[in-house]
């Protein structure tokens, strides 16, 4: 698709005005008459048993509408995850609710819900519970294995190696995937480097808490609530309630801020729905900060082992990586598998081993974060690259360059192949941009108690998926109707995607609606709103639905005015002759002719390969206008991966260990770029929200009771306005996918694990050469490595 | 990570200061600040701290409000829940994070962190009091939408009221400046490059209107 009126130029953000005012309405700005306020009930411990719980003294109370309790909702087998439970497996999981008049009363009610409770052992960090005799952090088991979770112990020799720093031999992993000669490629090596790694995991911390608010009306629950994907999350709300899909209307016209936790809704969002529909009223759950961070979803840490075989020219031959999931109480969270895929592509290498051990723990609930295991995998494995580079005397950038994955390179154990990789071409446009030639002569300077450092970094990312429908409708207002199932949580591709309608339809971009945030509007089947899925599979379904409205135009033209179809054009919402542009229609006509003529015009005749979900809501649009709908069947061979290129420059406190961050620069490669400022947006804050994982933001836990010491914000330190470099540029490949119609392809994910290897890059050159695999790098780790004391912490030790 | 106790643009946060005024109004500190007790309490159970709600008279947005207020009510929900402007956001409820800044007689200050008994007699202004009465746009908030600032936007209307007050001390900020003035705020979207280009664009703006 050829650039032309607005794809690539900086148009206004359409929901702006909206944020900026105050009229933006987040899920807990919505009001209802006689609503009433829900408190939660939250395990005190990290795991237990609830023997009773006796709820009548707060139902007896005044103001007291409805308490439920695990009773309430659907049971779910073990290990998944149940709305309330009678068994919590982590401090602060929601055992009841209490709807009442105010949050005072309803906190009170609380209060008197007696509950006799049996405390269990409990597991934080996953080495713990491979110790022998380790605490297993469900009655199943501690690990995932083949068939499920089962219990597995290393013995004590296997831990006095881990005290040791050595991987244990004749340790392995529950699951493990290989491909190529890996005997023979580290046999060729010239270079072979081991290395501990521990990258913590970590609160998503969105600036919105998820609370939500209920009211039920003609036996349909409407729910408002903070999810990241409206259509998909509708499913999934039905699902944790029992109840049929057509009976839930969520609301979420926006949301602030999810990164992967929020992906389609989470289970306390249906809180509220039952205890509305047992009070007979509305009923509002204001999620504090710190129930946020109990049940708001963490990132899966991983820690391991990583052993690299490098040729002398820096070309990397060999991978082997061991690595410890710490997954959380519940399902297995797929982040080892993205860490072995993303590090498989980014480096290369011709042959490679993953070996990997989910272990359960009573920690909060984990969900996909920002590019999972591919960001946990990129932060940790770069600077061992960093370090062979060093030895092996290769410039930084040239070790990149000479394993920089190309189109149709292979990724992954199934060896598909990526649709397209420009990440030569990223890594040369931001030598040229960052000046790294030249700055990285500051190498190791040093200024007064400061040393300079440079970094760069390779993040790929899975990029994109395919086969999801486009709706759209034009109406006998003239306007273009674009129906959007994806939700609008920031990254403003509600709206880009929606403009690839308007590009083929010629539309005028403010005569196009898009119609999104409330699944009562009709919205077609979509992708979850996460994995940088959007941009590109929402492209390309507008695309295919716009293509039929575009035909269908045309043979309404053709109908009406003669010729052949193709002898029509659309351009500022109307069809016209080819080369006699006064011989045409309106739009605000050509939909009106359609309602006459019917059939597939106007959606009476649907295509047989549409999702059921698009089926329904096309039904209810029919005999509307004129209506564009169809499934995305474009080709799609192959594997969609993104990719940014970090580079930083930092300056290191010798006496006090603080980074001072002076510059971040990102380049990408995400094919066409569809909106400078929103890329810039995606690609500068997702850097910065992997800086803030690099440097700040710690994961503890108390381990006598359980309890996360950083719930709050002011303990977790997010990255702030004063950590980061005053002003950013960034710069763009901006060369088309060749596997999609509009070349886009999604960038979400990649940002966040470039800026977090870069700055960890950055550090250890500035630090002369220190070389830390883990995460946060705070002050007292950075210090006690420069004065070269043996640090505070065992080598994968996750707590600390 | 530099955001507790930091003086900025005039404001000293502490939590100390919140809890004197929660005591002076004769209130109940409660480690769980983060309760509301709405209008519907008429129907409930007699409060059991003897907290009784008081009429009282607000100056916001330009408008004389009048409202029943809790002795121990913050500002944040007196405004979300009884005044019906819920742009002013709640991330925290604890002084931590900025979405709720407001300003008090043209000084930002965290909603969430005042009675609004302290703020009798004070002119509020809220992200919904920016605009003009026809429509017109305040200069930070042309400035916002004019660099594209913010991301998922649930942090902007404090860093607005942020940027507002900010101009108010400082008409001809650095960027270095803003970005110290603003540093109350947190957007964890991380989209700060933007919200200086704003903040910038906003110093410009307001210069060409004086």
């Amino acid at each position: 698709m050829p650039k032309s009126r607005i794809i690539g130029s900086d148009f206004p953000q359409r929901d702006l005005l909206p944020k900026i005012t105050g009229r933006a309405r987040y899920a807990e700005d919505f009001r209802a008459d006689g609503m009433l306020f829900a408190k939660l009930l939250l395990s005190p411990v990290p795991r237990g048993r609830v023997r009773r719980l006796d709820t009548s003294a707060a139902l007896a109370m005044d103001g007291v509408y409805a308490v439920v309790t695990a009773d309430d909702f659907p049971s779910v087998d073990p290990p998944g995850e149940a709305v309330l439970t009678n068994e919590p497996v982590y401090q602060g999981q929601p055992i009841a609710a209490v709807a009442a008049v105010d949050e005072t009363t309803a906190a009170e009610a609380v209060e008197r819900l007696r509950l006799d409770m049996e405390r269990l052992p409990f597991a934080l960090d996953p080495l713990d519970s491979l110790r022998p005799n380790g605490p297993n952090a469900r009655d199943e088991g501690n690990v995932y294995g083949d068939e499920g979770i089962e219990t597995l112990k290393w013995t004590s020799n296997d831990m006095a190696a881990v005290e040791q720093g050595r991987r244990p031999e004749g340790v392995e992993g529950t699951v493990e995937w290989s491909f190529g000669d890996l005997d023979d490629a580290f046999a060729r090596a010239d270079l072979v480097i081991e290395e501990p790694i521990v990258h913590q995991s970590q609160t998503h911390h969105p600036m919105e808490p998820r609370s939500s608010m209920a009211y039920w009306r003609n036996g349909k629950v409407h729910l408002h609530v903070s999810t990241q994907s409206t259509q998909r999350t509708q499913q999934a709300l039905a699902g944790w309630l029992g109840m049929d899909e057509e009976d839930v209307v969520v609301v979420s016209e926006y949301t602030g801020g999810g990164f992967g936790s929020k992906i389609r809704g989470t289970i306390t969002d249906v809180i509220p729905a039952a205890l509305a529909r047992q009070a007979g009223r509305p009923v509002m759950m204001r999620v504090t900060r710190d129930e946020e961070t109990y049940f708001g979803r963490a990132r899966t840490g991983l820690s391991g082992w990583v052993k690299f075989g490098f040729r002398a020219d820096g070309r990397i031959l060999a991978i082997d990586l061991f690595l410890i999931q710490d997954n959380g109480p519940f399902g297995r969270a797929g982040d080892f598998n993205s860490a072995g895929t993303t590090s498989s592509l980014a480096y290369q290498p011709e042959a490679m081993r993953l070996q990997a051990l989910p272990v359960l723990t009573n920690t909060p609930p984990r969900s996909a974060q920002r590019a999972p295991g591919g960001m946990q995998a990129i932060a940790m494995l770069e600077p061992v690259v960093d370090k062979a580079a060093r030895q092996l005397n290769v410039d930084r950038l040239d070790v990149r360059l000479i394993n920089a994955p190309t189109h149709r390179s292979p990724v992954g154990p199934n060896r598909s192949e990526v649709t397209s990789a420009y990440v030569r071409e990223a890594l040369e446009l931001g030598r040229e941009l960052f000046d790294w030639d030249r700055k990285k002569e500051l190498s190791g300077q040093v200024n007064g108690t400061k040393a300079t450092g440079v970094g760069v970094a390779l993040s790929p990312y899975v990029g994109g998926s395919s086969g999801v429908d486009g709706l759209l409708v034009i109406r006998p207002d003239g306007k273009l109707y674009v129906h959007q199932g994806i939700g609008n949580l920031g990254t403003h591709s509600v709206f880009d995607t929606a403009m690839v309608a308007a590009e083929v339809l010629g539309m005028p971009w403010e005569e196009t609606e898009i119609v999104s945030g409330d699944t009562s509007r009709h919205l077609p089947r979509s992708t979850v709103q996460a994995g940088s899925q959007t941009t590109h599979a929402h492209t390309r379904a507008n695309h295919a639905a716009a293509m039929d409205a575009k035909r269908k135009i045309q043979e309404l033209a053709a109908g009406d005015l003669g010729g052949a179809p193709d002898d029509y054009e659309v351009a500022d919402g109307r069809v016209f002759r080819r080369g006699s542009p006064a011989t045409g229609l309106s739009f605000a006509g050509i939909a009106e002719r359609a309602m006459e003529l019917g059939g597939r015009y106007d959606g009476h005749e649907l295509a047989e390969d549409l999702h059921s979900d698009t089926v329904r809501s096309a039904r209810a649009l029919a005999g509307q206008g004129l209506m564009g709908v169809a499934r995305d069947n474009y080709s799609h061979d192959g594997s969609t991966y993104s990719f940014v290129v970090g580079f930083c420059l930092v300056e290191v406190d010798r006496e006090t260990g603080v980074v001072d961050l002076k510059e971040y620069l990102p380049v990408t490669d995400c094919g066409t770029v569809l909106n400078p400022r929103s890329l810039a947006a995606q690609i500068h804050g997702g850097g910065l929200q992997g800086i803030s994982v690099a440097l700040f933001e710690k994961w503890a836990f108390d381990s006598q009771w359980g309890v996360n010491s950083n719930k709050r914000f002011y303990t977790a330190k997010p990255v702030s306005i004063l950590d980061v470099p005053v002003a950013m540029d960034y710069g763009a490949v901006d060369l088309p996918d060749p596997e999609t119609p509009v070349g886009a392809k999604g960038i979400g994910e990649p940002p966040i694990g470039a800026g977090a290897a870069a700055v960890a890059c950055a550090i250890a050159d500035a630090l002369g050469g220190i070389y830390l695999t883990r995460t946060p790098l705070t002050p007292d780790k950075i210090l006690n490595a420069i004065e070269g004391r043996s640090p505070a912490y065992g080598p994968l030790q996750t707590h600390v | 990570m530099k955001i507790l106790e930091v003086v900025n643009a005039g404001r000293t946060v502490s939590r100390r200061s919140f809890i004197k005024g929660v005591i002076a109004a004769g209130a109940t500190a409660s480690a769980t600040s983060y309760l509301f007790r709405g209008p519907a309490s008429a129907f409930a159970a007699p409060p059991a701290h003897g907290a009784v709600e008081r009429l009282m008279s607000l100056n916001v947005n330009g408008q004389q409000r009048r409202v029943d207020v809790l002795p121990h009510e913050t500002l944040a929900m007196t405004l979300r829940y009884k005044l019906g402007l819920p742009g002013t956001k709640l991330g925290c409820d604890r002084a931590e994070c900025g979405a709720c800044t407001v300003l008090l007689d043209g000084t930002v200050h965290y909603a969430c962190s005042i009675l609004t008994h302290q703020v009798r007699g004070r002119e509020v202004l809220t992200i919904e009091g920016l605009e003009a009465p026809d429509g017109t746009l305040h200069p930070v908030q042309e400035a916002v939408v004019d660099e594209a600032g913010f991301q998922c936007a649930f942090c902007a209307p404090g860093f607005i009221m942020a940027m507002v007050g900010m101009l108010n001390q400082n008409p001809n900020p650095t960027r270095e400046e803003a970005a110290r003035a603003l540093s109350g705020n947190l957007c964890r979207c991380g989209d700060y490059n933007k919200i200086l280009n704003s903040a910038m664009r906003a110093v410009e703006y307001t210069q060409q209107r004086v």
